[in-house]
């Protein structure tokens, strides 16, 4: 499997370990009323749909940026990669 | 009909004209009192308790494909109770009575071949590990014993001793493990339980679920609604496709897990070995092929096939350990999907609807819990309490912190 990179280009998956479902970087607010709950929810549950996934790969024997990746998990198509801090500067 | 060797004879005889087919294929009825989702060793097993021990009638499995396409098949069919947590290591061992007493209890050659396993250790700190495990095993009678570099050269004397970096230096060895044919599990279940009356219906996809003030009314099917006052899911590897209909999401990620077998060779391992320094198994099947595997691939996926990287790694594993192994040709390798949970257990229990109850998250573990799953989830669908041997294979566990997670590496689900 090959990931485009947004800075590198095509890059072996090899060199990124991974970690899961974008959504971890939509930490919940600790100091809400239900945080207990929603931490609960944020560590433990997943999607995990057939399809379409954005996920985080850390390229660790690169340029130690991580990213994220929207993959298909039936086919293993990738259909965009942005850097992870563009998108938590996005805010979603 | 009932196989015995003088049956073997007798058709042996007569043209083997005599031995009829193993389960019906019956049309679903309107209505069960027991659905089970998933007609793979877990869900066929289920059925057979419910109604062998329960006495429970008007049973269905729905299998969206054919009997045991899913990881049934698709296993390296190891079956062991080495487990070290009170969670789940009487689970296991119970588990392991079942698989000790099949054959029999279903009248069907399952080629259960106790040929034990031993799990190698490269140094002292594993090795005190080793010694813990086996104590805990002892425990719950699950037996075990600690093999020295010496014992060990006898019974595997091919196996690279002195690598210098990962030096072999004894085994734990359970003496009752071993392996099992992994199709003959899924048909001597299938044959038991439609003896039984079990309505074993292939090719019936569910494609939702029905439910009313939360409780559970029926499944739809690719074959038309069917009702039921309670229905199972047992559908490992798609289970969180299958509750999403329920609207629910679990504490499970879909990995790939590769595995693979080489040429068939004069008879060689003892049992199943694993490699104490990576990730890698290996044993021999009946028909002489090395059947080996390591890790899953590491990322979400549900196409039951991996990539190179995790291939090269299994047999640099496999050729650290076992040098011959490279003189060996592979034959073929296939993957298949897990259900990872969040702490590399499994979850037997109710669900938050009515009627409505779940079998799933067995990470790469499932094919040795076979009867054992099968047997507690039957309990828990006919009493509505867990199984004494399931009580931690709870959905709250994760919300209470009492994970069951042996190998201690928290909710990331490709470290387990």
């Amino acid at each position: 499997m090959l990931i485009p990179h947004p800075l590198l280009g095509l890059r072996d998956a090899q060199e990124f370990t991974y970690l899961g479902d974008a959504n971890l970087l939509n930490r919940p607010d600790p100091t809400a009323p239900d945080a207990e709950a929603a931490f609960c929810d944020y560590v433990f549950l997943r999607d995990n749909p057939a399809g379409k996934h954005r996920e985080l790969w850390f390229h660790e024997q690169g340029d130690r940026s991580w990213l994220v990746v929207t993959r298909d998990t039936l086919t293993h198509e990738i259909s965009d990669v942005e850097l992870a801090t563009d998108v938590a500067r996005r805010g979603k | 009909m009932r196989f015995s060797g003088f049956r073997v004879i007798k058709e042996a005889l007569t043209g083997h004209k005599g031995w009829g087919q193993l389960w019906r294929n019956p049309e679903p009825k309107s209505s069960y009192d027991f659905i089970i989702v998933g007609g793979g060793g877990h869900g066929l097993a289920t059925a057979y308790y419910l109604a062998k021990i329960y006495k429970k009638s008007r049973i269905a499995v729905l299998e969206k494909g054919w009997l045991g396409s899913g990881n049934i098949g698709r296993n390296t069919t190891i079956v062991r109770s080495n487990y070290m947590l009170s969670g789940n290591q009487p689970f296991y061992e119970f588990s392991m009575k079942l698989w000790e007493n099949m054959e029999q209890d279903l009248n069907f050659n399952a080629m259960m071949s106790q040929r034990s396993i031993i799990n190698l250790f490269h140094t002292d700190g594993q090795r005190d590990a080793a010694r813990r495990r086996g104590n805990s095993m002892h425990l719950t009678g699950a037996g075990g014993t600690l093999l020295s570099q010496d014992q060990l050269r006898d019974i595997a004397p091919y196996l690279n001793f002195d690598n210098a970096r990962f030096p072999i230096k004894g085994g734990l060895r359970q003496e009752r493990a071993g392996t099992a044919r992994h199709d003959g599990v899924a048909w001597g279940y299938a044959r038991a339980a439609d003896k039984l009356g079990v309505d074993i219906i292939q090719n019936c996809e569910v494609t939702g679920f029905k439910m009313e003030n939360g409780k559970v009314l029926g499944v739809e099917t690719s074959r038309g609604y069917i009702g039921a006052k309670k229905v199972g899911v047992a559908v490992a590897g798609s289970s969180s496709r299958v509750m999403s209909k329920a609207g629910m999401r679990l504490p499970i990620e879909s990995h790939v897990l590769q595995a693979f077998v080489s040429e068939g060779l004069k008879p060689t391992l003892p049992g199943v070995i694993t490699f104490g320094a990576g990730h890698f198994y290996v044993s021999q099947s009946d028909k002489g092929g090395l059947v080996f595997g390591g890790d899953i691939d590491g990322y979400n996926t549900y196409a039951q096939r991996g990539n190179l990287p995790v291939v090269e790694d299994v047999i640099e594993g496999g050729m650290a350990l076992m040098p011959m192994l490279g003189r060996a040709r592979l034959l073929r390798g296939w993957g298949g999907v897990m259900d990872m949970s969040m702490d590399g257990s499994p979850i037997i229990d109710k669900t938050q609807t009515d009627g409505l109850y779940f079998n799933g998250g067995w990470c790469y573990g499932g094919f040795k819990a076979t009867p054992a799953s099968g047997y507690v989830f039957a309990h828990l669908l006919a009493t509505d309490t867990p199984h004494d041997v399931a009580t931690a294979f709870r959905f709250d566990r994760f919300a209470r912190g009492y994970v069951v997670d042996e190998k201690g590496v928290g909710a990331q689900p490709n470290l387990h």
